[in-house]
């Protein structure tokens, strides 16, 4: 029987009524007095020394309040990036200076160069117009390599070279590993890419600044995953404003998916320019700008090989990949393509030997970040297609070849630096098996082929890295923030409460599920508890949502807090019930006496704690409130494996889905229903990868897929009805709830299956195609079939 | 965008008048001027929406038996409205998406002549006639290239009339981004011969395939295009599909439409 309420039902999301009846409250919704908007002038040279900018027409121009050019910002402090790697010598990454408008040079399509601030929107960029700017054209670096060649063009001139670091990993095991490959009885190599793709939130970004002059304080409005990152990376790092004069407020976020965890120059622009002004300023990205201004996600380019022994066990993998940073070094970007990448390359199996290397590369493109799945999807593609190759190379099963080489015994310390706690991968390919019916898979294939249709079957696993992290780990690892999560749960006389949670929810449901939580833990109704996130005036230090970790790391940090809050409720109540605190029970909202019938009520004991008449104050203080800051032993571990049904229209090399099973295990769940519709988004947004979405830019740096007429989307049409199951379940054995996280798992586990299926069914042809490269578009497919 | 002035005259007169004063355009459904005006790169002084001028809405049947549709008739209402011409209602009710068959008009569409809407394809293979306040253009005349028409500055279309064809079939396969056709093949069967007309793969806008015509007219089956091919060199190339995959494209969606014509 589904559950009512608290840990397991499907209690409905409460955030959807507002969100659904236009109630919702956007950072665009937000509109202060006075507020003057700005357009920012972007570059439309990928690659140019800019010899001068003209803005005196249009200071004359009407409605123009100021205007901004890089002069402005002359010692005003660089946007910092949070994660310095360290490279295979020792050295620091390579880290160059990135302004908030050009300093000398551009060096992407789409970076600002001068920002008018006007009256009106209409006004400064009417304005705009008149600014006139003169900019020497430079060579454009766009492909990786080449960008890494001697006498290459130097995207910045300050650095030695375009190369950000060389990273190796475990650098102590390289020789061991290429020795494995010496001795390897065969050896599987695949080189592939793994697409540039934009981000696409439904609500582009949005910054508002704010000054008091009275206070000297000053508000930023912002579609932010983590607004106190923001408040740090700005105030102490970009416009040396102290926190307790600095308030970053992200409301609600209409989607974030990993490009709005990065601070931007809109953000501190229009927090510099509401003082510079002396009035609120308000920037709204269009969507033609989120193109050129998100950070962009993706876009590796990787040779993998798998060496396997003469029982077809794997015995070492060694990767080379080179990684876009883009022009600029995003707040993450550096962890992306090492840390949540090369520590993933285990998977699911007992490989005893790995390395990976990563040069990643300066180029003249929109800065690259984490986009959901951040590092795990790209090291899980490349595992999953070499495995499946190495299959159908030595002629056995993909899923038989798989279940040899599964981690079976727990904890398992990878090669990779990693610890997988719990899972089961057997269970979940068991699930797939039957969600999957493979059985039946051959008299698809038929009736397919009876209607000239090609069928092929893809299957593949995948493990991730979640809760993002041991403050401590991540600190040796190059990260110049910790990685903990926030919890105060203040309770109200009445017996209501408020938690507030570091965590930001930006669609994810976070006001619904951690509420369940907290009601199952008090044995009170939901709608008792609200779910306060994303004001740092309101909510304790947190670091916010990203890498799958609000459950696990800030619903840890919720439960500590209501713990607290519980024990303390208990010491209220054995006073007011003459009863020893040990034999005081709660259940169902009442405390009671153990082995009697005395009890009191949950709001009983809240009113006691704010009108204490009786009560212990010689022992405890009046009030209920409690913060908690929980900081993970480990990272989580989620797993699962996919599988995808495709069918080619061999005329036209057109792809159609026509099943999708996902089997995962994210340990314990809180609300199944919003799990499902996570792993529904991911699986979209994966499947869009492999089918559809392409960002890509031409030998002069200037992006091709610019606008929805040539970046597809994944819609609807394009995806089958999902099968999705999380009942395997191995609960994580280091958090409080036993939960692992689900945000990412379908964007992570899906693009694979989806090229295997397809090569499964050009194989089943005769056509000779090992691999095709995402995204995998009907004239890629027709190509690959008749190249 | 830039400020305009804005007409909505109520009948074709007072539109052409309007149309004479200098860089005023005219606005149909908006389906491509509206976005491009968003984005600055035009700046009409003045647009006259061809909305109001009822003498241009609807669809009916004509003396000649061909269909008549108003220039400033939706897709929507063709899609609704032409059952007398099943293939072109079809064709109507695949474009875009309802948003945009509910604005977008097939004058507008045709004025416009982009490389990769539908309705060239159709106005071309059909043999349409496309009717302007001044005269009367045959299609054979009227495409001169993409974005390229024979209108004259200022000159709307009124009307368009389709001759009926015995069997007619538009078989579209969409560029995965926008839905527009990556190529697009309107096949029409009259009694006097066949025409095909193909969008969305030329340099040189929509086109028509004489060799196919030929082939069809003398044998109307999906078979008669087996052995033919077109060549890619005249053909567009861009991120979503090389020129050799078009000219492919062009032989696999023209079977297709004469299999499900016939």
């Amino acid at each position: 029987m589904p559950k009512d309420g608290g840990i397991g039902a499907s209690s409905k999301r409460r955030e959807d009524v507002r969100f659904l009846t236009g109630a919702g409250n956007y950072t665009d919704d937000i509109n202060i007095h006075g507020q003057a908007h700005v357009f920012f002038l972007r570059s439309d040279i990928a690659h140019g020394t800019i010899t001068s900018v003209d803005t005196s027409a249009a200071e004359a121009m009407p409605g123009v309040v100021k205007v901004f050019t890089g002069a402005d910002f002359e010692g005003v402090g660089s946007i910092p990036c949070g994660w310095q790697v360290t490279d295979r010598h020792g050295d620091p990454m390579q880290e160059p200076a990135h302004p908030v408008l050009a300093q000398g040079k551009v060096r992407h399509v789409g970076e600002p160069i001068a920002a008018v601030v006007a009256e009106t929107l209409a006004e400064a960029r009417d304005a705009a117009e008149a600014i006139s700017v003169d900019i020497a054209e430079l060579p454009a670096v766009v492909n990786m390599k080449d960008a890494l060649k001697d006498g290459a063009t130097k995207v910045h001139d300050d650095l030695t070279s375009n190369l950000c670091y060389d990273w190796g990993f475990v650098e102590e095991n390289k020789d061991a590993v290429n020795k494995a490959f010496d001795e390897a009885a065969h050896v599987t190599s695949l080189e592939l890419v793994n697409n540039r793709l934009v981000a696409n939130p439904m609500e582009p970004r949005v910054a508002v600044g704010e000054y008091a002059r009275g206070t000297d304080e000053h508000t930023l409005y912002t579609t932010s995953q983590n607004p106190h990152v923001i408040r740090l990376l700005m105030g102490a790092f970009v416009l040396g404003i102290p926190e307790h004069k600095l308030r970053v407020v992200a409301p609600d976020v209409g989607g974030g998916f990993g490009t709005k965890i990065f601070h931007y120059q809109e953000e501190a622009f229009c927090t510099f320019a509401a003082k510079a002004c002396n009035r609120p300023v308000k920037w709204t990205s269009s969507r033609s700008e989120a193109f050129i201004s998100d950070a962009h996600g993706r876009d590796h380019v990787t040779k993998i090989e798998l060496a396997l022994d003469a029982d077809n066990n794997f015995t070492a993998i060694r990767t080379e990949t080179h990684a876009n940073m883009g022009a600029y070094l995003s707040t993450f970007a550096p962890s992306v393509p090492t840390w949540l990448h090369g520590t993933l390359m285990a998977g699911n199996y007992k490989t005893p030997l790995i390395y990976v290397n990563v040069k990643a590369v300066f180029t003249n493109t929109v800065p690259v970040d984490a986009y959901r799945g951040a590092g795990r999807p790209e090291a899980t593609f490349q595992l999953e297609r070499v495995v499946d190759k190495a299959a159908r190379e030595l002629g056995v099963d993909p899923i038989a070849l798989r279940r040899q080489n599964f981690i079976t015994e727990f904890p398992y310390a990878t090669p990779v630096a990693v610890e997988y706690d719990t899972g089961d991968y057997h269970a979940t390919m068991d699930k797939l098996e039957e969600m999957g019916d493979f059985a039946g898979f051959a008299a698809r294939r038929a009736e397919s082929e009876k209607n000239g249709k090609l069928r092929g079957l893809g299957v593949n696993c995948y493990i991730e890295a979640c809760g993002i992290a041991p403050s401590n780990l991540v600190g040796q690892l190059g990260a110049r923030a910790g990685l903990y999560e926030s919890a105060t749960v203040r309770v109200n006389a009445t017996g209501g409460l408020v938690v507030m949670t570091g965590s930001h929810s930006h669609g994810q449901g976070h006001e619904t599920s951690f509420a369940q939580v907290v009601a199952e833990m008090i044995g009170i109704d939901e709608s008792m508890i609200e779910i306060v996130h994303g004001d740092t005036s309101k909510v304790p230090m947190g670091m916010g949502t990203y890498g799958s970790r609000s459950i696990a790391v800030g619903g840890s940090a919720m439960v500590r807090a209501t713990e607290k809050i519980i024990n303390k409720a208990k010491k209220i109540a054995s006073h007011l019930l003459e009863a020893s605190e040990t034999d005081i029970e709660l259940k169902d909202g009442a405390f009671s006496v153990a082995g009697t019938d005395k009890s009191v009520a949950w709001g009983d004991v809240t009113l006691a704690a704010y009108v204490p008449h009786n009560y212990p104050l010689e022992d405890i203080e009046p009030g209920l409130e409690e913060t908690a800051f929980y900081d993970p032993s480990n990272f989580t571990y989620p797993s699962g494996a996919y599988a995808c049904e495709v069918e080619v229209d061999p005329d036209t090399g057109k792809v159609s889905i026509e099943r999708f099973a996902a089997a995962d295990d994210f340990g314990n769940i809180i609300n199944p229903m919003i799990v499902t519709g996570q792993v529904h988004g991911g699986l979209a947004q994966g499947i869009g990868q492999a089918l559809l979405e392409n960002c890509a830019y031409d030998e002069n740096g200037q992006l091709l897929s610019a606008s929805y007429m040539d970046y597809a989307m994944p819609r609807a049409d394009d995806l089958p009805m999902f099968s999705v199951d999380h009942s395997c379940q191995t609960p994580c054995t280091h958090n409080p709830l036993g939960v692992k996280g689900c945000g990412e798992a379908g964007a992570i586990g899906s693009p694979p299956a989806v090229v295997n299926a397809v090569v499964d069914a050009l194989q089943s042809a005769g056509k000779d195609v090992t691999h095709v490269d995402m995204p995998l578009s009907p004239d890629r497919v027709w190509a690959a079939m008749n190249g | 965008m830039y400020n305009f002035e804005f007409a909505k005259p109520s009948s074709v007169a007072d539109a052409v008048a309007a149309l004479g004063e200098e860089d005023a355009q005219a606005l149909g459904g908006g389906q491509t001027l509206i976005p491009t005006l968003k984005q600055r790169l035009a700046s009409p002084t003045k647009l006259v929406s061809l909305k109001g001028i009822s003498e241009m809405q609807g669809v009916c049947t004509g003396d000649d038996g061909a269909l008549c549709i108003g220039g400033a008739t939706c897709h929507a209402t063709v899609a609704a409205e032409a059952g007398a011409y099943p293939a072109l209602a079809s064709t109507a009710a695949h474009i875009g998406d309802p948003a945009v068959r509910n604005r977008g008009t097939i004058g507008g569409s045709l004025a416009n002549n982009d490389p990769s809407a539908c309705y060239p394809a159709a106005a071309l293979a059909s043999g349409a006639t496309i009717v302007t306040n001044s005269r009367e253009i045959a299609a054979d005349d009227y495409f001169q290239g993409m974005f390229t028409t024979a209108l004259d500055e200022g000159e709307i279309i009124t009307e368009v009339r389709f001759p009926v064809p015995e069997k007619a079939n538009y078989q579209k396969f969409v560029q995965p981004a926008s839905r527009f056709a990556l190529v697009g093949v309107y096949v029409a069967k009259f009694a006097d011969g066949v025409r095909v007309a193909i969008t969305g793969a030329s340099n040189d806008g929509v086109f028509r395939w004489a060799e196919a015509e030929a082939a069809l007219s003398a044998n109307f089956s999906a078979d008669a295009i087996d052995g033919l091919s077109l060549s890619g060199d005249d053909m567009i190339s861009d991120l979503h599909g090389t020129d050799a995959y078009r000219a492919h494209l062009c032989a696999v969606m023209t079977k297709r439409a004469v299999a499900a014509a016939a």
